[in-house]
């Protein structure tokens, strides 16, 4: 039986790690948040006490269990066509317009930068698939990056539950790129292939990263402070194309944070690109 | 916006009533396909249905197969939610006329993308 209930220091403790790990901020009042995380974390390892698991924590000698706390307490909320706007601007107004003649390399870069367990790359590679007709001949990449660990494992696997493929998922797509294993569904290779998957921090130095017509950097920054959040939109900035788009979440912005980007608001939604 | 909502479980019907509300529908109800065929006769049609599989007199995939033969009903968009979660059956369903499919369980959030996904919402 796990009994826990989070010291006021062993939440301070989680709380500096975590933002030293990912940057992400946990306020005060977060404490059953991370108390209910670390139960799932401690359940994993067969542990039986807060304590244990702190002082294992604390030894920082188990490094699986310190990527193990930062992946809990970092959200992996996500689903397919996640706010349904951003995936129709794709379809109706970037992908004609990054195909009419004007990308003579042919060439098509995307990158979902917070990707969780694969379903917004993998929406947009199903879009690709079903609405852009040009793409024979081209070289079509999308990159799908997590600070997870776990959920980038899961991504690559693309199996999900029933729960999962509920969440947003047109049934014409369910059909057509998911096949049954089991009780869950996994995605057909076609739209698989499509994707690559790489844990990456996006606090930390970023690798080197092909230069993107679009980025998903979605319901991310969030988490970050003003600070940080200024320092990743430059960094996006850098690897953005002339021309290219960037998506936030729908409660992120770039304004007072990063003056060279304009606004766009294009159907419901609203992106972002680099001021020319 | 008006929903017909058809299922054998009274607590589901309530469920999904009381969703559909809070968005602005108006909503009409069956406790199987038989009597979804007569309440939307007497309505004069909806804009969308949500149709449970497993009812007795007449199950959704036979409600389904009949409604997609009146010719009134044709705008009406048509929206399975079921235990049945094999793609088997969610291909079955399209195949028959449905256009979208939602897995019981499921959350407000869940239904609400559902219902953006046809446009109603």
């Amino acid at each position: 039986m796990v009994t826990f209930s989070i010291s006021p220091a062993d939440f301070d403790y989680i709380r500096d790690f975590v933002k030293r790990r990912s940057a992400i901020v946990l306020d005060d009042g977060k404490e059953y948040l991370v108390e209910s995380r670390l139960l799932q974390v401690a359940r994993k390892r067969s542990l039986t006490s807060l304590e244990e698991l702190m002082s294992k924590l604390r030894s920082g000698m188990d490094k699986s269990l310190l990527e193990s706390v930062v992946d809990a307490m970092t959200t992996n909320e996500t689903s397919w066509f996640r706010d349904l706007h951003p995936f129709q601007v794709l379809k109706e107004r970037i992908l004609p317009e990054m195909c009419n003649g004007s990308n003579p390399k042919k060439e098509l870069n995307i990158w979902s930068a917070a990707c969780s367990s694969g379903q917004e790359p993998y929406t947009i590679a199903m879009i690709i698939k079903d609405y852009f007709p040009m793409r024979e001949g081209w070289d079509v990449k999308i990159l799908g990056c997590d600070l997870s660990a776990e959920m980038i494992s899961r991504a690559r696997a693309g199996l999900y539950s029933k729960l999962e493929i509920n969440r947003g998922l047109p049934a014409m797509l369910m059909v057509k790129y998911f096949q049954q294993d089991g009780r869950n569904a996994r995605i057909k290779d076609d739209i698989m292939k499509m994707v690559t998957f790489r844990q990456m921090n996006l606090v930390e130095q970023w690798p080197f990263l092909p230069k993107m017509d679009v980025i998903f950097l979605r319901n991310v920054m969030i988490y970050f402070t003003p600070q940080v959040k200024k320092e990743i939109l430059r960094k996006a900035r850098a690897v953005l194309k002339p021309g290219g788009y960037l998506f936030l979440g729908a409660a992120e912005t770039t304004i007072n944070l990063d003056d060279s980007f304009e606004v766009l608001r294009l159907n419901k939604t609203t992106c972002y690109r680099v001021r020319t | 916006m008006k929903a017909l909502i058809v299922d054998d479980s009274s607590t589901l019907r309530m469920f999904v009533r009381k969703m559909l509300k809070g968005q602005g529908f108006e909503t009409i109800e069956a406790a199987d396909g038989k009597e979804a065929l007569e309440r939307l006769a007497e309505a004069g049609g909806a804009n969308v249905a949500l149709v449970d599989w497993n009812m007795p007199v007449m199950n959704g995939y036979d409600f389904v197969c009949a409604v997609r033969a009146l010719p009134e009903h044709n705008d009406m968009f048509i929206m399975m939610v079921t235990t049945e979660s094999e793609l088997d059956k969610v291909a079955q369903a399209l195949e028959a006329g449905a256009n979208e499919y939602l897995m019981k369980p499921f959350t407000k959030e869940d239904l609400e993308n559902k219902l953006a996904l046809l446009g109603v919402l």
